[in-house]
């Protein structure tokens, strides 16, 4: 094992921890808020996955060669969309739910987890959907006395480069945006929130709305990266950005990414030394760790009880 | 004379078999303190909780009219958050309700969010950086420091809001409360917990936000000392009805009110009043 393959497994790493890190911001935003786990995150990472994989055969189909162009229309396209299914699942399913007890959102998350699941199945169907390579090529870093050489695609270039933009721009929005700061006072007082004057019911559904955008980028990633998809992959990619945020600190924003970036790193290095079957197991017992010794995180801050 | 700002009219709350307002009517004006004062249960809060949307009513009809438009808004009719961003009621408690984990400056930001959401197109131009919404944010923190200047909070802007001391909360909840242009400013209890000084500082405070912005202000307040000082009006309350209404020095004279805060006036206690 030389270091050439680790630096080639810390790249693989890299850029699954950014899509699980895009996924992860929607789960530990709407706990921020609140305070309820939306499990049908990774049914919105699924579909934003679909719509891409859609968009990317239907650029093709009406001619848009040029690669660049026709990635931006179907992430736009796609964010859009899957944005449009984050809102709706907050308005059918959770809102009608908020005053009620802590558990009927949670099951309402799981009912329409499985709706999503069953709908998309329906719809395209149970086979596997591939897809040819949309971003080719890439460079070779190094190459070892052992004839390992190290790559860094551009896909993977496009992923993390995509990712560190969307991070500031969400930073951005979160700080400096009368929408994060209206975000940020509703996590810590609704009541308050409404009493300034604040839609609160609108920076709740804006919450779902830019979590599930979001989710639909990691998507179109997942899409382009693996290059074959299914109406399942959002159970284990969901549960695995949950964990992703439980290990940064839920509620916290920077502790999803860099949860995102562990997770990934964790199981991208956990497949090239142990075993490539355990390497959810790996993940898991991580999740579970965490809750036992550290359950407020890495970067998350102790729940203190509000008086 | 033009409309009252605020008329309340038969007010009544009922909590199932527990009446806290019984048909309590009476009349805030624009420019003017009004104190809500009353022994201890006599259902101040909950008037402002009815005000506030907190509590819908059972009977009763809270019309608010902004100075300068003859514009009518009937408060128990309003979603929560219109009550303040359309008809202009703003509010403070008890025990104090800041967003404590946002420095002070963003606590009288967020008070300003719906002018910032609609000059930054709901934060989609914002995040591109749009001149109208770096305008509208420069005009917000210019008027969010003018507040800070005149609560005495302007070195504390950017500390977390939850590590100022007390008497400097109370004051920047009013600050905050001032930054959403309101029309009516109900304060509950401002003075308690407050030293003299403080006490002496906070009616300087609501008498400057009284004569230089016209606003109303609705007091709930024990400590007389800033009643009978700054109020234009009192209502006095007692059990969720009203027992008396009237200028500090009308109050003061009333037999009904030094009867109901301190006793009935039927052994030896009479004779301490």
């Amino acid at each position: 094992m030389d270091t050439a393959y680790l630096i080639q497994q810390l790249i693989n790493g890299l850029t699954l921890g950014a899509v699980y890190a895009l996924v992860a911001i929607g789960y530990t935003m709407v706990y921020g808020i609140i305070g309820m786990i939306n499990f049908a995150h990774g049914e919105v990472y699924m579909v934003g996955a679909f719509l891409s994989l859609i968009g990317i055969i239907v650029m093709g189909l009406i001619g848009v060669t040029w690669v660049p162009l026709a990635l931006l229309i179907v992430l736009i396209l796609a964010m859009a969309i899957t944005a449009l299914y984050g809102w709706a699942i907050e308005r059918i399913a959770y809102r009608p739910l908020r005053g009620s007890f802590r558990l009927a959102p949670l099951i309402s998350a799981i009912g329409v987890s499985i709706f999503l699941q069953n709908y998309v199945q329906l719809a395209q169907g149970a086979r596997p959907k591939p897809i040819a390579p949309v971003i080719r090529g890439g460079f070779e870093l190094l190459t070892s006395e052992g004839g390992f050489a190290v790559t860094l695609s551009y896909l993977q270039i496009f992923i993390v480069v995509l990712t560190i933009a969307l991070m500031i721009g969400f930073t951005y929005l979160i700080t400096q945006t009368p929408l994060g700061r209206a975000q940020r006072a509703c996590e810590q007082d609704r009541t308050m929130a409404s009493l300034i004057g604040v839609d609160v019911d609108r920076t709740i559904a804006m919450t779902f709305v830019m979590g599930a955008a979001l989710a639909a980028v990691a998507g179109m990633m997942v899409t382009l990266y693996y290059g074959v998809i299914d109406f399942y992959i959002g159970f284990l990619a969901g549960v695995k950005a949950f964990t992703a945020a439980v290990l940064g600190g839920i509620g916290s924003l920077p502790g999803a990414v860099l949860g995102g970036l562990l997770i990934g790193l964790i199981e991208a290095l956990w497949s090239a030394y142990f075993s490539v079957e355990y390497k959810d197991v790996a993940v898991f017992a991580i999740l579970v760790l965490v809750l036992i010794f550290r359950p407020s995180g890495l970067l998350g801050r102790p729940e203190i009880e509000k008086v | 004379m033009s409309r009252p700002l605020l008329t309340v009219e038969h007010l009544t709350m009922r909590f199932g078999g527990l009446t806290a307002i019984n048909d309590v009517s009476f009349e805030a004006q624009a420019g003017h303190i009004t104190a809500v004062i009353g022994p201890n249960g006599a259902g101040k809060t909950t008037v402002f909780n009815c005000l506030t949307g907190f509590y819908k009513p059972t009977v009763g009809r809270l019309t608010l009219t902004r100075p300068g438009s003859d514009q009518s808004f009937l408060l128990e009719r309003l979603d929560d958050f219109r009550i303040t961003k359309t008809a202009g009621v703003a509010r403070t408690f008890q025990n104090i309700r800041l967003f404590t984990g946002m420095s002070v400056l963003e606590n009288l930001m967020v008070a300003q969010h719906n002018r910032l959401m609609r000059a930054s197109g709901y934060s989609l131009l914002g995040l591109a950086g749009w001149p109208s919404f770096r305008k509208a944010e420069a005009e917000a923190v210019e008027k969010a420091r003018f507040w800070l200047n005149r609560t005495g909070l302007i070195a504390r802007a950017d500390e977390p809001a939850g590590s100022l001391p007390y008497g400097d909360q109370r004051r920047l909840e009013i600050a905050r409360a001032m930054c959403t242009d309101p029309a009516l400013l109900c304060l509950d209890e401002p003075a308690a917990g407050l030293n003299p000084r403080e006490s002496a500082e906070l009616n300087a405070l609501l008498l400057m936000i009284r004569n230089d912005y016209g606003v109303g202000l609705l007091l709930i307040e024990h400590d007389m000392s800033v009643v009978m000082e700054i109020s234009d009006h009192i209502v006095v309350l007692d059990y969720g009805r009203k027992i008396a209404e009237g200028t500090p020095a009308q109050i003061k004279a009333n037999p009904d009110v030094i009867r109901a805060y301190l006793g009935e006036d039927d052994e030896a206690e009479g004779a301490v009043a």
